[in-house]
């Protein structure tokens, strides 16, 4: 890690990924974008791993039908079924098969249910955002009209200033690196 | 950066800035409220306190304050309940549908809606909890192993079906509705300042949840909001579906019929979207806003209500003719005591409201006026509150018994419960447009340089 970073100032997206691309190109390690909406392919530009949110929420979603299937089961067949076979309205509760249409609503329900909830668990967890977090952007403006480039400048200091001046910046910063 | 058809008009109106588009959503949170919202929230507050009060005075003595009797025993709970949940239906569209089809103009309405989906969805929860008589004993809905032996909630019934779809629906739609504001809050949180406004300073710092706008957080914030949509996609449509079954499921003349579902969901869309042309029309005044909220909106929302409520004409049609053709005499006789018996004043309400104003849409000029889309909403509404009150009162009134026939009056109670549950509606929907960020703007933001008017003009030349 080197102990100093640049932060370079945008006020346009396309020309912060015109940037990110440029200092791609010669090698520059970019720490991070800050930006105050998503810019559409900055994530290829910088080489981020495709996220498995959506794995994720496959997952929870058949964690969630298993739940409430076995719920079901417990409740209406293995208990209840074993000691009172009954036929109501044609829906038998003698086995779980024969009873499954009225039991599809609950278990597609369940299956939404954990697939949404937990996957937003994990957004969280994974973003660490939680009440009484407080933000790490370095520039308050980055939530309204400015992107924000962090850059680590342990080389070439001055030819990266002057390709961030090139490619459209208008405020070039020397930080120190904090992290 | 997004492409967009050179003859597709603009969806924000003005020479706006991306820095314009902060200032103007955070306004009404940083500003004070002007004189409308005084007035609509002190209307508003007055109805929720009557309802509120009525509310208490039907827990205190019972359900016996209402209109109903031995043979109808579900009246006005009911239709509010399916109105309000059905109101609801069009934030989730808005917000989940019609994301997964790409359109644009979803984006300054979203939050809106969902908000609306939200606050609905509440007030239709609270007509199954009074009805319970001992509210207090409301989780006993849910399958909580208890001390009573074996007993369990009974998974073959749709009511049950209904606990577990409304808190699904709810709950993914707070965190669906969530996870879109954070970005808005910690826009909010960075414009305000430390010294001037401490304490929501520390409220939106806490609200925004620590957001900085990482590319890591944007790509992950997107994955996320798509699998959310995708997920509440089909649960828009099953949660409607499992409400009509309530009726679809027992043996009533009138509610016995396979078409509920998908009758029901279109119904649900069509008062969504005119409930929320009455709420945007009011807000992009009081909160100005009327450079987010375009006619385009309105028009593009028009457009819907005219498939819905042409959908629903077929659907009433479709009814008649099932009635007739099944060569089941209770059928033809409920759907003709529908149409011409004693509630035929509600019947006909219902197919003026739902079925031939809206057709007034064909017409370019109705559907791109604010005055016209305002007045044609309130009919709407009113309609597709008359339909849930036509099939659920007009299929009980005639019992199975020609003795118990009766007829259905609502006590002051019902109405002032109903009335009420309008004025919470408005009450949480005007708060909210005073403390939240009414347009979803990082949204708005994307679709800056594709739709604002003065980019367009650009293009174009």
């Amino acid at each position: 890690m080197s102990n100093k970073v640049i932060h370079a100032i945008y006020d346009d997206e396309e020309i912060v990924l015109k940037s990110v691309k440029i200092l791609k190109e010669n090698n520059f390690e970019i720490n991070e974008v800050y930006s105050p909406f998503p810019i559409h392919g900055l994530d290829h530009a910088l080489e981020l791993k495709e996220t498995r949110m959506a794995i994720t929420a496959f997952i929870y979603g058949c964690i969630g039908i298993t739940f409430g299937g076995l719920m079901i089961y417990y409740i209406m067949i293995s208990g209840i079924g074993k000691s009172w076979p009954m036929n109501i309205g044609g829906k038998p509760n003698f086995t779980f098969y024969h009873n499954l249409p009225s039991f599809v609503p609950i278990m597609f329900e369940c299956t939404v249910l954990f697939a949404a909830h937990l996957m937003s668990i994990t957004y969280f967890f994974r973003n660490k955002l939680y009440p009484g977090s407080t933000s790490k952007s370095p520039d308050p403006r980055t939530t309204d009209d400015k992107f924000l480039v962090e850059i680590n400048a342990d080389k070439d200091e001055d030819d990266l200033k002057k390709i961030l001046k090139k490619s459209g910046a208008i405020e070039i910063n020397e930080e120190k690196n904090e992290k | 950066m997004q492409k967009e058809s050179k003859i597709r008009d603009p969806l924000i109106l003005g020479n706006k800035t991306y820095h314009d588009i902060t200032r103007d959503i955070a306004r009404p949170v940083e500003g004070k409220a002007n004189k409308y919202w005084w007035i609509l929230f002190g209307l508003s507050a007055v109805l929720m306190l009557w309802g509120f009060g009525c509310m208490a005075y039907t827990i205190g003595t019972g359900i016996g304050a209402w209109g109903l009797n031995k043979t109808i025993d579900w009246a006005w709970d009911i239709t509010n309940f399916v109105w309000w949940i059905g109101i609801g239906h069009a934030g989730t569209l808005i917000s989940a549908v019609l994301l997964l089809f790409r359109q644009k103009w979803r984006m300054a309405i979203n939050r809106s809606a969902e908000a609306m989906t939200i606050f609905g969805v509440a007030q239709a929860a609270l007509f199954p909890l009074i009805h319970m008589g001992r509210p207090w004993l409301a989780y006993w809905v849910f399958p909580i192993p208890n001390q009573f032996g074996t007993l369990w909630v009974n998974f073959n019934s749709p009511l049950l079906w209904d606990v577990f779809a409304i808190s699904t629906y709810f709950s993914v739609s707070v965190v669906f509705w969530y996870i879109g504001l954070i970005p808005d809050f910690a826009m909010i949180r960075d414009r305000l300042s430390e010294k001037i406004s401490p304490m929501r300073k520390k409220l939106y710092t806490l609200m925004a949840f620590g957001w900085s706008g990482r590319a890591k957080h944007w790509q992950r914030f997107e994955e996320v909001s798509l699998v959310l949509a995708g997920l509440a996609t089909p649960l828009v449509f099953s949660v409607h579906s499992i409400v009509s079954m309530d009726f679809a499921t027992s043996i009533i003349p009138g509610w016995h019929t396979t078409i509920f579902p998908p009758y029901f969901v279109l119904g649900a869309l069509f008062s969504g979207f005119a409930m929320v042309e009455t709420l945007l029309i009011i807000v992009r005044k009081v909160v100005n806003m009327e450079a987010y909220i375009t006619i385009k909106h309105i028009e593009y929302m028009n457009v819907i209500i005219l498939l819905t409520g042409s959908l629903v004409g077929v659907a009433y049609i479709t009814e008649l003719f099932m009635a007739w053709y099944s060569g089941v005499e209770f059928e033809q006789y409920a759907f003709l005591n529908r149409a011409t018996g004693p509630y035929w004043w509600a019947y006909a309400s219902m197919m003026t409201c739902n079925v031939v104003i809206p057709q007034l849409y064909w017409i370019y000029k109705i559907r791109t006026s604010f005055i016209a889309t305002f007045i044609l909403s309130i009919f709407v509404n009113i309609g597709m509150w008359f339909e849930r009150f036509v099939i659920i009162v007009t299929s009980l009134h005639r019992d199975f018994l020609p003795s118990s026939w009766t007829m259905f009056s609502p006590t002051f109670i019902d109405i002032g419960i109903f009335l009420g549950t309008i004025g919470f509606f408005f009450v949480l929907f005007l708060l909210y447009s005073r403390a939240f960020p009414v347009i979803a703007q990082a949204e708005v933001k994307t679709i800056l340089k594709s739709s604002g008017s003065e980019y367009k003009k650009k293009i174009n030349e």
